[in-house]
C-alpha cells in the first residue's frame, strides 16, 4: 500500500523537505502534549513519521514494532522516498518474509533527532522558523522509545506482539523492554548490547570531529547559511562503515584488488577497490542523511547504558519480565560482540526470563543483521511462530 | 526411597512415540510432572524438549553447546540459549526450574560434580541420563580387544571424542553419596533400549545397562539397596 503511494523524488533539496514534510503518515503532537526528555527538558510541538504495513487484527494483538538503526530510517519494506533503492529491511519484512506482514501488522517510526520526518536537527523548530540545529536537545534512547510510546498511543496499540531491531534499534528493543514491559509480548535485540563500548564511543567521537571539521559545518548552521558539511559527514560514514564489516568480508570482497587499473598510480587516487568502495559509501550516504542528525544519533547510542538506570545492576531492568526473547549476535561482529548478547542473555536468565539466544556464523560483520542471512531469517521465523502461537494470534500458517 | 520406573508403560509408550522418539528421552519425560519448569542442559537438536512440551505440557528451556542445534532449536521456536554447561550454569538463579535435566551430556562436561551440584541447586529435581561404561560389552572390547571401546551410540575413537568422563552405574551412584543427593527413580536400559527388570540387583544393571536415567533430588543420599 505505502509503496504504491510513494513517488520518487531525486534532488537535491528531496532529502532537506523530508524533515518536515516526509512521504510517510505522520502524527503530530500538539504543545500540550509534550515529550519528556531525558536532558531535563521538554520537546513540543513534535512529530513522528512513519511507515505501516500489513493489517491490524481486530483484537489489536498483532503490532511488531520495527526500531531502526542509526543510518536506517520508516522505510522499511518500500522504495526509498529519496534514494529510489528498495527498503532496508525488505528481505526480513514483507509479505510471506520472517516478519510476515500478512500475518503481522508492522510499524516502523523514524526516530527522534533522525531527519526523515520525525522532530530532529534538520527538523523547522516553530520557535524561531527556522531549522534547530544544534538548539535541538540531546536526545537518548530511552527519549526515542518514550516518543514512540506515545505514537502507539495514538494509534490505539496497547500491546505490542513484538519489538524487533538490530544495533541502535537492539538498543531500543531493550529499552522498550525495561520502559514498558507489560507492553511488549516477545522482543528480538539483534546485534547490540545493552551499552555503548569505550571503543564504540571511541570510533563515533571520530565521526563526529570529521563533521565538524569540515568549514561548511559552520557550527551545526549549515542549514541556515545554504551549505552542507558534505566531505565531513562522508569521511564518518566511511570510518564507520568499516567497523560495520569484518577484515574477513573485506578481503573477501576487495582483497587488494585495484580499481579500474593493474598497476599504482604513485599518487593519492583511489587505487584500491576498497578505497573506491568506501568513497562511494560516503558520497551517497550524505545525500539520503543530515549531518546533524549524525552527531545527534551518535550520542544518543554512546549515552546507552541501560544497567546504570537501574543502580548499575542490569537484572533490576528485567525484574519479573513477562516478555519473551530472542537475542541474536553474529560472529564476525567486532561493533557488538557476541560477548554482548552473551551478557543480556546471562541477565535475562539470572532473572528467569524466557529467552532463546543464537549466535550466527558469518564473516558479514554488524551488518550481517541487514544483509541475506538464512539461518537469520529461519530463527526470526521461528522465534515468531511460536511467540504467534503463545499469544493466540491466527493465521499460523 | 529408590523406585524404578514400570518398565512395560515405558516400551508401550515408546512404541507410538511419535516419529520414532528415542526410548530414553521417553524414559526422562516420563519422570517430569505435567506442567513444570524445565532446563534441559545439552539439549542437542531440542528432541527432548518438543517431546516434553507436546506430552508433559512444560515450560522448557535449553542450553546447547553446539552453534547449530541452538540455531535449529531456535527456529522451531524453542526457548534455548547457546551455552556452556560447565561455565553458564552458575548464571542460573536458585530454584529456577522444577527439573534441570542432563541428557547423555554428563560424560561431555568438564566438572560432572559440580555440573550436578549446579542443577540440583538451580532445580528441585535433577535427572540424568548417560552411557554406562560399565556394560559387558565394553567391558569386553577392553578386556579382549585391548584398545578403548567403540560402539554404535559412543562410536568416537579415543583422541577425538567429546566423551571425557565416562562413568559406570555404579561410578554415579557413589558421585550421588559424595555430592549428597538422593535417588528418587532409576531404570536401566539394555542395548536393545528395553528397560532392565526392575527388581534386577545394581550389579546386574551396571553389566547389563547400556544407558541410565536417574531422578535425583535434594537431601541426604538414600538408602540403596
Amino acid at each position: 500500500m505505502a509503496e504504491a503511494n510513494l513517488t520518487v523524488v531525486r534532488d537535491a533539496t528531496a532529502r532537506a523537505r523530508e524533515a518536515d514534510s516526509p512521504h510517510s503518515p505522520v502524527v503530530r503532537f500538539a504543545p500540550d502534549q509534550p515529550l519528556q526528555l531525558d536532558a531535563g527538558v521538554e520537546l513540543a510541538p513534535f512529530q513522528i513519521a512513519y511507515q505501516t504495513y500489513g493489517t491490524l487484527d481486530a483484537a489489536r494483538a498483532n503490532a511488531v514494532l520495527i526500531c531502526h538503526a542509526l543510518t536506517g530510517d520508516q522505510h522499511v519494506a518500500n522504495i526509498h522516498p529519496v534514494t529510489g533503492k528498495p527498503g532496508w529491511w525488505e528481505t526480513m519484512v514483507g509479505p510471506g518474509r520472517p516478519i510476515d506482514t500478512d500475518r503481522y501488522f508492522v510499524i516502523c517510526p523514524n526516530v527522534l533527532g533522525a531527519c526523515m520526518g520525525t522532530t530532529g536537527p534538520s527538523s523547522t523548530n516553530p520557535a524561531t522558523g527556522k531549522p534547530w540545529g544544534l538548539d535541538f536537545p540531546v536526545t537518548t534512547v530511552r527519549d526515542m522509545v518514550r516518543a514512540q510510546a506515545m505514537l502507539l498511543d495514538h494509534l490505539g496499540i496497547e500491546s505490542l506482539f513484538a519489538v524487533a531491531g538490530g544495533s541502535l534499534g537492539g538498543m531500543q528493543v531493550l529499552q522498550w523492554t525495561a520502559s514498558y514491559p507489560q507492553r511488549v509480548f516477545a522482543a528480538l535485540p539483534i546485534a547490540t548490547g545493552t551499552r555503548h563500548s569505550a571503543q564504540n564511543i571511541a570510533f563515533h567521537e571520530v565521526g563526529r570531529q570529521a563533521v565538524m571539521a569540515d568549514p561548511d559545518w559552520r557550527g551545526g548552521r549549515y542549514l541556515l547559511e545554504g551549505t552542507n558539511p558534505r566531505r565531513g559527514l562522508a569521511v564518518a560514514r566511511m570510518g564507520a562503515h568499516i567497523t560495520y564489516l569484518s577484515d574477513a568480508a573485506l578481503h573477501r570482497k576487495f582483497g587488494r584488488k585495484f580499481q579500474d587499473r593493474s598497476n599504482p598510480t604513485f599518487s593519492f587516487d583511489a587505487d584500491f577497490e576498497v578505497e573506491s568502495y568506501l568513497r562511494h559509501q560516503g558520497s551517497s550516504f550524505v545525500e539520503r542523511f543530515d549531518a546533524n542528525s549524525y552527531l545527534y544519533l551518535t550520542r544518543a547510542m554512546d549515552y546507552f547504558d541501560l544497567a546504570a538506570d537501574y543502580d548499575g545492576v542490569l537484572a533490576r531492568a528485567f525484574k519479573n519480565t513477562p516478555t519473551r526473547f530472542c537475542v541474536i549476535s553474529f560472529t564476525s561482529d567486532w561493533l557488538f560482540p557476541t560477548s554482548e548478547s552473551r551478557a543480556i542473555v546471562h541477565t535475562l536468565n539470572a532473572a528467569g526470563a524466557r529467552v532463546s539466544f543464537a549466535e550466527i556464523t558469518t564473516d558479514k560483520g554488524h551488518d550481517a543483521f541487514l544483509l541475506d542471512e538464512p539461518e537469520l531469517f529461519a530463527i526470526v521465523r521461528g522465534f515468531l511462530d511460536a511467540a504467534g502461537k503463545a499469544r493466540g494470534l491466527n493465521g499460523g500458517r | 526411597m529408590l523406585t524404578r520406573l514400570p518398565s512395560d508403560l515405558t516400551m508401550a509408550e515408546a512404541a507410538r512415540g511419535p516419529g520414532g522418539a528415542r526410548v530414553d528421552l521417553l524414559l526422562v519425560a516420563d519422570m517430569v510432572e505435567r506442567g513444570s519448569k524445565v532446563l534441559d542442559v545439552g539439549c542437542g537438536d531440542g528432541e527432548l524438549l518438543r517431546i516434553l512440551a507436546e506430552r508433559r505440557a512444560v515450560d522448557g528451556r535449553g542450553i546447547e553447546l553446539s552453534r547449530e542445534g541452538v540455531n535449529e532449536c531456535v527456529a522451531k521456536g524453542l526457548a534455548v540459549v547457546q551455552g556452556d554447561a560447565d561455565t553458564d550454569l552458575v548464571d542460573y538463579p536458585d530454584d529456577g526450574f522444577d527439573y534441570v535435566i542432563l541428557s547423555q551430556t554428563l560424560q561431555a562436561t568438564r566438572h560432572p560434580r559440580q555440573v550436578l551440584e549446579h542443577m540440583l541447586r538451580i532445580g528441585r529435581r535433577a535427572i540424568v541420563s548417560f552411557p554406562n561404561f560399565g556394560h559387558w560389552g565394553i567391558r569386553l572390547q577392553i578386556m579382549f580387544g585391548g584398545r578403548m571401546p567403540t560402539t554404535d551410540n559412543l562410536p568416537y575413537s579415543w583422541y577425538d571424542t567429546p566423551n571425557i568422563h565416562f562413568c559406570t552405574i555404579k561410578d554415579f551412584r557413589a558421585l550421588c553419596d559424595v555430592v549428597g543427593v538422593r535417588m528418587e527413580k532409576a531404570t536401566a536400559l539394555n542395548a536393545w533400549g528395553r528397560p532392565l527388570r526392575l527388581a534386577a540387583p545394581w550389579w546386574f544393571w551396571n553389566l547389563f545397562g547400556e544407558q541410565a536415567v536417574f531422578l535425583l533430588s535434594r537431601g541426604r543420599k538414600s538408602d540403596v539397596r
